[in-house]
């Protein structure tokens, strides 16, 4: 198969494909870490997660709407707006779950799984009603338009830049409010002990919900960024989020280092894979992959030695 | 009534009210078309039970049921596409003689993997096998490894996506998104005609009450026991000295092959097989009917199977917005309100009331009844 390529084209092909890659794994890196902290830190299974990635897209959608309207002075300016608006939306939105459904059911993780579900059903019907069952795109700045040339043959998209940058300045702002503050170590603590971290005097039911909530805020920030390579529909959340759960589980669930190193790996492989083969059975050699090593290494890339 | 037989009293009034039920009240009051739903409605049935012993009793909660009701349901498809697609049949395609997907998608020859499928028999052992053997490889690999609870579910979602993309993806082996469909008959028998869709109604229920009893069977069983003990105390039961991964495979078995079972008797009374009841969606809707008819109860699963797929055709019928609201907050309402289900309701709030009406002792419910799940 690489007989028909010069050697140069061989090698523009591979960046090329792993560019791409790289921008998927920005948007695997996006999606997971909020998955990372509600899944990994409290062991509640989300399902609605994709969903409350596009209530941030679609908070990108209205906010770039009311730019081109009202500001367009200031349209280029507007998708940070977007980015802080979609955290707060989705933020809220996880704090009144939590408080309404989650809280109830920490016991039960399975059940968490079905009631989320639920959610999910609700919140895609409620998107369909409201913005209408078509996919709606987002009209990107002009400074985000267009490709960047680094040799002749090798083109790299600007947006895909930009979201890829995005990917790591969220990782590292999660990096910190996990590891460096005092509501991370208040996580961990409670991830690790629940009770003992509840009798030194964690309020953990409070934790909890700031956790979730938290998740939930970087899922929507995970969304608005999505709104720069895609567009936004209301079943877009439901394609993602098997991909982005193997994500977290082949990564090993509590640890951030391994969703970020296993993210970089599905990503790579896929796109790469996508070249020489169709696109769906890429998508399906991958899951195999990924679920062929959960099989032999059920704990995932980065396991956190416990003791339980 | 010795105390280690089959039924207690009430389970057999529950499986002689069932009988009634489907064998003559739906027959009598619907007419032909819609006691073909009913027995649409009823093969997914098939599914929830499996899905009461793997999660109810075992605390296995199988996210990609729908594989194993698809490959059931597709093994069948395969035979009656073949037996549709007689050289005289499709005398117009390029390739006579092959299914016309096939055809469609510049294929001149049946894959070797299709041949068996000409014969009736092979297919019908497949229509079990198939399923049973894939839920085996699934459950050495995870349960041997101690893989249990949330992961085993995301996991065998991930196997619901996989299959479902394999079959869109390659379509000129199997139909595609559209599926298999223009099946048309059974060994010569039409079974598109009324009479053919009564009596596979009938079969279908036959082989409801087969599978109903060999659960009920497992369930009353030593076995049935040890599973109840798994899901509540896995260490327990590790350390009395059983081989808890065994147990854990079987009963994930049994559970696929009474859904490949379901898979099958849908495709011959829907006349059709697609991706659509493979992938993530319709997988994890086989769960709420088995929740909203109470976990832990063999016969819940059929009545919730009935009740949800009635309520869907129902109000999406007439409401087609409103269901998806209906069926989200079926599945919060089930997991907080009701978390026994119907079922659940039925045992503590009704039963005690007819039976104080009928002035008699309460009749000791089974021990599974009593437990309730510790998740």
């Amino acid at each position: 198969m690489f007989a028909d390529y010069s050697m140069s084209e061989l090698g523009a092909i591979f960046a090329m494909q792993g560019f791409a890659g790289l921008i998927l794994f920005s948007v695997f890196v996006l999606m997971a870490l909020g998955l990372a902290i509600i899944f990994g830190q409290m062991g509640v299974i989300n399902m609605a997660h994709g969903e409350f990635m596009i209530l941030g897209a679609y908070v990108t959608y209205l906010v770039s709407n009311f730019f081109a309207a009202y500001l367009p002075a200031l349209f280029s300016a507007y998708f940070f707006l977007a980015m802080i608006l979609a955290f707060i939306a989705s933020g809220a939105l996880g704090l009144f779950v939590e408080w309404a459904m989650i809280r109830h059911l920490y016991k039960r993780p399975l059940d968490t799984l079905l009631a989320t579900w639920g959610l999910s059903l609700i919140l895609q019907q409620l998107y369909r009603s409201i913005f209408g069952a078509r996919e709606v795109g987002v009209s990107i700045p002009d400074w985000m338009m267009g490709s960047m040339p680094v040799t002749d043959l090798i083109e790299i998209p600007i947006n895909g830049i930009f979201v890829m940058v995005l990917a790591v300045g969220i990782s590292l702002a999660v990096y910190v409010m996990m590891f460096r503050s005092g509501w991370g170590k208040q996580v961990r603590a409670i991830n690790q002990n629940r009770v003992m971290a509840g009798a030194v005097g964690i309020n953990t039911e409070w934790t909890d919900r700031m956790t979730y909530g938290i998740g939930c805020g970087v899922a929507g920030v995970a969304g608005s960024a999505f709104t720069m390579i895609g567009s936004t529909g209301p079943t877009a959340g439901q394609l993602y989020i098997v991909d982005t759960f193997l994500v977290v589980v082949f990564g090993g669930a509590a640890s951030l280092l391994g969703t970020i190193a296993s993210a970089f790996s599905i990503s790579q492989a896929q796109s790469i894979m996508e070249f020489f083969l169709s696109g769906s059975m890429a998508k399906v050699l991958t899951l195999l992959i990924i679920v062929g090593i959960l099989m032999i290494r059920p704990q995932g890339l980065f396991a956190m030695k416990l003791r339980k | 009534m010795k105390a280690n037989a089959l039924f207690t009293r009430s389970e057999m009034i529950g499986f002689a009210i069932l009988a009634c039920v489907i064998f003559l009240l739906l027959p009598a009051v619907l007419d032909t078309f819609r006691l073909n739903l009913f027995g649409k409605y009823l093969t997914y049935s098939f599914v929830a039970i499996g899905l009461a012993l793997c999660w109810g009793a075992g605390g296995i909660l199988s996210l990609g049921q729908g594989v194993f009701f698809g490959l059931g349901g597709y093994c069948m498809a395969m035979f009656l596409k073949l037996e549709a697609s007689t050289p005289e049949n499709t005398a117009i395609q390029s390739t006579p003689g092959i299914p016309d997907f096939m055809d469609w998608n510049q294929l001149t020859a049946l894959p070797w993997w299709w041949e068996p499928f000409h014969s009736l028999t092979f297919a019908l052992f497949a229509v079990v096998a198939v399923p049973v053997v894939f839920a085996f490889i699934i459950g050495v690999a995870m349960f041997r490894r101690r893989v249990g609870g949330v992961y085993f579910a995301i996991i065998t979602q991930a196997f619901a996506a996989i299959l479902t993309i394999l079959i869109i993806g390659q379509q000129g082996f199997t139909g595609g998104v559209n599926g298999i469909t223009d099946l048309r008959t059974l060994l010569g028998w039409d079974i598109r005609t009324d009479e053919a869709k009564e009596t596979l109604y009938y079969v279908n229920g036959i082989l409801l009450f087969a599978v109903l009893f060999a659960a009920q069977f497992v369930r009353r069983s030593k076995l049935g026991r040890l599973l109840i003990a798994m899901r509540d105390q896995e260490d327990r039961v590790r350390f009395s000295g059983y081989d808890v991964a065994s147990f854990k495979i079987f009963i994930f078995c049994l559970g696929a092959g009474f859904a490949g079972i379901g898979g099958a008797m849908f495709t011959l009374q829907v006349g059709f097989m697609s991706p659509t009841l493979v992938g993530i969606v319709p997988s994890i809707e086989m769960v709420i009917f088995c929740a909203v008819g109470g976990r832990l109860s063999i016969l819940g699963a059929v009545y919730g199977a009935l009740l949800v797929n009635w309520a869907k055709t129902t109000f999406s019928e007439s409401f087609p917005e409103l269901w998806l609201f209906g069926l989200g907050g079926l599945f919060i309402a089930v997991v907080m309100a009701f978390p026994n289900g119907l079922a659940g309701i039925w045992v503590e709030k009704i039963e005690p009331r007819l039976l104080k009406a009928f002035k008699k002792s309460p009749a000791p419910a089974s021990p599974a009844q009593q437990s309730t799940p510790a998740e």
